[in-house]
């Protein structure tokens, strides 16, 4: 008689294994509860490119009102509004989110060798708050409720007689939005990049970029309080009545400046440095060997940013502060200008003693040294307390910082996502139209901006909505207008080519450039487990210093998350920890603490109505799932 | 003409009319009094080292792409693992920061310098000007120890030539900022806080200036202008304003002050002399030898300040002033009476 | 799903915000003549009174810019020279709930515009009457009887009473002296 058995399940392999513990769920739901860092990463980068190209047209309508004297386009309040709403969107909605939050969830464990960043529902927290930061604000402009004031709203302009209704308040509680989603992604980065190494990656052995990240989280963690305070201080005296800001109670109207450049100087920092460590990555790529200058420009790194906290008052020279207050932050402002430079001789003396290949990203490499510099170099001129005094608050400011802005973050974003579009979409980019992106943006960026330092000579200020003709600055308004056309076609550009070679750009393969850092020893687009054997490190650049029979992490479970945990300072494995699954309460909390949030603008009563609802979703989010602790008795393991 | 030919001749001359155009009214570049020229000076010490070390990192950044002749088109070449030049470049970089250093203390010791001569050209007996911010024009008083000799205008700030004048700022709302690029750097109206600040301007002449710091709707309406004469121009201009406002002589200008006390501009505007005295907007006794209307905003003639009184908020939206419509001889009248107010 | 949950989302936010931060800047001059039906008498030929019909409504009341702007007027055109900033002094508080000539926005309307008997001045053609009904609007927010989110939060100056966004109601009650009026 026949015996007929049931075809046995070929074995699993390690990698179907790992694909079925960390694949992402799928789902209407699923989408909410999804916890790995690559898909946040890549939903950070997408949302802040979308709000990117949304500031960009409030910065095309600007440019349409200022190309001719007495334009009627748009009105004082409507232009307020917009330019307000344009530098709130580009510096809180775009540049931390897309270069910090964005390519460090994304990348920083990759680099690292690590399966998943840490505290991945933090990581989820934070990007839905960062949602919730761009609903409020956007949503409020499209309501008439746009923020008027400024991007960084000046008191007593913003304070509650001078700026009726609500538009002030929707700004401030955007800012207490994006301030903790960058705070709770700055936790998750730095826990991951002392915690979760590779084996073998000593702090000697991080590459820049992992040293940049670590950088700006701690800066993160020490500015972001500033404009939380100032931010609901603000608030406060807007709905409750406080009187910090006012003068005739005992309150101090510079009081608001200084909290908030407090945080706002460092958080140019925290723009720039991501765009440096770019550099530092993509360079040494491109010249065929390693970095020049690894320790100088770790150094130079965490040199700006300590001092960048003490730069701050430059932007209030004209207030009237006594001289040798002023004359000190002049120092110290030029002073910042030296750990750069260096990281620039650095670069250059790579790409010398290289040989260097000049791939497309180098395009945007060569993008970033022209405009940076340029915006760099009018930086001393601003630290001069005399010159600044002239041409503070004028289009010469603005031209500087948009072309240290977009020359050192734009340009250095562009290059990123050049470089790492095969390791993330799979396949390399059309280097035509990447061509044509670079060279019609790259004209149009200067058209425009280049002619602003022209106008501000020529007494120009910022925030006009208008001028008149007899002042003559129509002509190059018209021109800087004129670059937008430019630029706006190069983005378009940029789009075309994203979505076309999504699908038809040729198949990248693992490391397309011939890099030499972790991301680049797993498949493109790297799996869900991200390894598939958690690799080691033997220098600085992983795989260029890689042995032929490197070793490899093995002992990890495949059937749950489980990750390694090393030591902070020589990367060696410490214990191994088990990664939460995916969770819908990140998702319900950002919820419960967005709706606490823009409530609180309305009535204080929303905070003591809606802090329970908060609290229940922190329970859930942090309740024991019940079979970690018991896996973990089972293993009879009783610390961590 | 070839395509090079037309570019280089279209870059040359922009970047003549850039430099021709860069003086001028309100511009930084063509300084009338010796802080704007010190300023400006240092500037341009700043500039030039600037531009040089922009040139350097850019030639060195090109020939170091294109040093080796590698092809981009060729797959990744293999792994340079101990470059030899590395330690000449070493010596290079710490040669070139070495130079950053210098350039960077260089520019901070000539600010130093700059900014102690531009802070103020002192003096025991300057002129002395008190700036009030308000939204959205200049309130300016010449105080003096005796009342009667205090002189209340707006927007027109006349100055002795080559005599140091000592400005008061101060904000009756918002955060504003006094700019007279042709003169001296800006310094910002506080409210709750006085500051003082210095200038002083050698060439005679009418110097335009604006508000430098965002304060609302009208902050791009918000200019004043700088009258800088001779000492005796000045000191007719001063006694001239002491006075209080010219009475009427003629049917058309009594009928214009006529207008003036029985319509709306007596709950905002002061003329000395008469019973309108409220300290709500400008100071209008001396309207009419005022050059410029609305701040900067328009000039003073009777088109001007017709639209100006009947639709204020079709030119300057947002701003404080009501829309005062009238019939037209009444208008007619009330802008003859305030153009008498010399 | 996603799409109803956000739609409706915006429906609340739209409610919520519309009126509320209008700004108009420019009042065509004819708008100045439309609201014809207050009276200053009690006394008026057959059928109902004009004000027992539909309240006159003050269109100010829903714009925080508008009622910020009267709270400025009221201070730059000397209201407080007799109100003070609220608590009376030569004139009667504002901040309570006795209206001598009627608390309705229609009645302070009249009262502004027409002045009244016992030192109320009449301030027709000093002031445009957009200005007056948002004058009116704010002297209503004095006694707390504007939303929380449009009345105005405290002032810059030295603070002599609770800001007006944080006045409890103080309705009208009786009233002495006035026309009927639409209660």
């Amino acid at each position: 008689m026949a015996v007929i058995e049931p075809i046995a399940a070929p074995p699993e392999s390690v990698a179907d294994q790992l694909e079925r513990t960390w694949r992402e769920p799928g789902g209407f739901w699923g989408w909410f509860s999804c916890v790995h860092h690559t898909t946040i990463g890549i939903r950070f980068m997408v949302t802040a490119f979308i709000f990117f190209l949304l500031g960009g047209v409030l910065a095309a309508l600007i440019r349409i009102q200022l190309a001719r004297p007495e334009n009627g386009f748009l009105g004082p309040d409507k232009y307020n509004q917009i330019f307000t709403v344009h530098g709130s969107t580009m510096i809180f909605l775009f540049a931390v989110p897309m270069l910090f939050q964005g390519f460090g969830t994304y990348l920083v464990p990759l680099i690292v060798g690590a399966r998943n960043i840490a505290f991945p529902r933090l990581a989820a927290f934070s990007y839905y708050i960062y949602v919730g930061g761009c609903l409020l604000l956007w949503i409020g402009f499209l309501l008439n409720i746009g923020a008027d004031t400024g991007w960084f709203s000046y008191v007593t302009l913003s304070g509650p007689d001078f700026s009726p209704g609500k538009r002030v308040d929707f700004w401030a509680q955007m800012i207490t939005f994006t301030e903790l989603s960058a705070l709770g992604t700055a936790v998750c980065l730095f826990t991951t990049i002392i915690k979760h190494r590779a084996p073998g990656m000593t702090l000697n052995r991080m590459p820049l970029i992992i040293w940049e990240k670590l950088t700006i989280s701690a800066m993160i963690i020490f500015a972001m309080p500033a404009v939380m305070l100032s931010s609901t201080m603000l608030l406060m005296d807007r709905l409750v009545g406080t009187h910090f800001f006012n003068p005739a109670e005992g309150g101090d109207v510079l009081l608001y400046q200084h909290l908030f450049w407090f945080f706002g100087h460092p958080d140019v920092y925290i723009i720039f440095l991501p765009g440096a460590a770019m550099m530092s990555t993509i360079v040494p790529v491109f010249s065929r060997r390693h970095i020049f200058g690894y320790t100088p420009i770790v150094v130079a790194t965490v040199a700006t940013g300590f001092i960048s906290f003490g730069v701050w008052v430059h932007h209030m020279f004209a207030t009237g502060l006594p001289q040798l207050g002023e004359l000190f932050f002049e120092a110290a402002t030029l002073m910042i200008v030296i750990p750069t430079a260096l990281q620039f001789f650095c670069w250059v003396a790579t790409m010398w003693n290289g040989r260097v290949q000049f791939k497309l990203p180098m395009l945007w490499v060569f993008g970033f040294f022209f405009n940076f510099l340029i915006g760099g170099l009018t930086g001393p001129m601003l630290a001069s307390v005399p010159v600044d005094l002239q041409v503070h608050d004028s289009f010469f400011v603005v031209a500087h910082f948009h072309y240290v802005l977009i020359g050192g973050s734009v340009f250095a974003m562009f290059a990123g996502i050049y470089f790492w579009f095969p390791k993330i979409v799979g396949r390399m980019a059309n280097e035509a139209l990447a061509k044509a992106h670079f060279w019609l943006f790259f004209v149009g960026f200067n058209l425009t901006f280049f002619t602003m330092h022209i106008l501000g000579l020529r007494g120009m200020p910022r925030r006009i909505y208008t001028y008149p003709p007899e002042m003559k600055w129509g002509s190059l308004n018209m021109l800087a207008s004129s670059g937008v056309v430019l630029m706006t076609a190069g983005i378009l550009v940029f789009m075309a080519n994203v979505f076309w070679s999504k699908r038809n750009g040729r198949i990248a393969g693992n490391n397309p450039w011939g890099a030499g850092s972790l991301e680049w020893g797993t498949t493109s687009p790297p799996p869900p487990y991200n390894f598939l054997y958690l690799p080691t490190v033997n220098g600085r650049e992983a795989l260029w210093e890689a042995d032929p029979n490197q070793p490899v992490v093995t002992g990890l479970r495949v059937d749950v998350r489980e990750t390694l945990v090393t030591n902070s300072l020589d990367s060696e494995p410490d214990y191994k920890e088990e990664d939460p699954a995916p969770s819908i309460w990140p998702f319900l909390a950002a919820v419960a603490v967005s709706i606490l949030f823009v409530g609180s603008i309305f009535t204080q009563w929303a905070v003591v109505w809606f802090a329970p609802l908060v609290i229940i979703t922190l329970i859930g989010w942090i309740w024991p799932k019940g079979r970690a602790p018991m896996r973990r008795r089972a293993e009879e393991r009783w610390s961590q | 003409m070839s395509a090079v030919r037309a570019l280089g001749l279209s870059a040359a001359t922009a970047a003549m009319s850039v430099v021709a155009g860069c003086r001028g009214q309100q511009s930084v570049m063509d300084p009338a009094g010796p802080q704007a020229s010190r300023i400006e000076w240092l500037f341009w010490v700043v500039f030039w080292i600037a531009l040089s070390a922009f040139v350097l990192v850019m030639l060195a950044f090109g020939r170091a792409a294109m040093r080796s002749g590698a092809s981009k088109d060729e797959p990744p070449l293999p792994i340079i693992k101990e470059p030899p030049g590395d330690r000449a470049a070493t010596v290079v970089v710490g040669l070139a920061v070495a130079l950053t250093v210098i350039g960077l203390f260089s520019i901070l010791a000539l600010s130093a310098v700059t900014g102690a001569a531009a802070a103020g050209p002192t003096s025991k007996n300057p002129v002395t000007i008190q700036i009030t911010g308000h939204q959205w024009w200049w309130e300016v008083t010449y105080p003096n120890t005796q009342p009667d000799q205090i002189v209340i205008t707006a927007n027109e700030i006349h100055i002795p030539v080559g005599k140091p004048i000592v400005i008061l700022t101060k904000s009756e709302d918002v955060i504003h900022s006094f700019w007279p690029p042709n003169v001296n750097g800006k310094r910002d109206l506080l409210p709750g806080n006085q500051t003082a600040y210095w200038m002083q301007v050698d060439k005679p002449g009418i110097y335009r200036g604006q508000c430098a710091e965002f304060c609302g709707y009208q902050h791009a309406h918000m200019g004043f202008r700088i009258v800088a004469e001779s000492e005796a121009d000045f000191s007719k201009w001063q006694q001239a304003q002491i006075k209080p406002a010219k009475d009427p002589s003629d049917a058309e200008t009594i009928r214009g002050r006529a207008v003036f006390m029985s319509r709306a501009c007596v709950m905002c505007h002061t003329i000395r002399g008469t019973d309108a005295g409220s300290r709500v907007g400008p100071d209008l006794t001396h309207v009419g030898s005022r050059q410029m209307i609305a701040a900067e905003t328009l000039p003073n003639t009777r088109g001007a300040l017709a639209g100006w009184i009947l639709d204020p908020q079709g030119i300057k939206p947002g701003n404080r002033m009501s829309p005062n419509p009238m019939p037209p001889d009444d208008l007619n009248a009330l802008i003859t009476y305030l153009q008498s107010l010399q | 799903m996603r799409s109803k949950f956000a739609i409706v989302t915006v429906c609340l936010l739209v409610i919520a915000g519309c009126e509320r931060e209008n700004r108009e800047f420019r009042q065509p001059p004819s708008a100045s003549e439309v609201f014809n039906s207050i009276q200053v008498s009690g006394l008026h030929p057959g059928g109902t009174s004009p004000e027992g019909g539909p309240a006159v409504p003050n269109p100010y009341e829903e714009s925080a810019y508008a009622v910020s702007e009267g709270k400025r007027l009221f201070a730059q055109y000397n209201c407080v020279g007799c109100h003070a900033n609220g608590g009376g002094g030569i004139g009667p508080p504002l901040m309570d709930n006795v209206w001598i000539y009627g608390g309705e926005p229609g009645n302070i309307f009249a009262t502004v515009m027409e002045g009244r008997p016992n030192g109320m001045p009449s301030f027709r053609a000093r002031i445009p009457e957009f200005q007056a009904w948002e004058i009116v609007a704010y002297v209503r927010s004095l006694s707390g009887q504007l939303p929380k989110d449009v009345a105005p939060s405290r002032s810059d100056h030295m603070q002599v009473k609770p800001s007006e966004s944080s006045m409890s109601p103080q309705r009208p009650t009786g009233i002495t002296g006035a026309p009927e009026s639409h209660q």
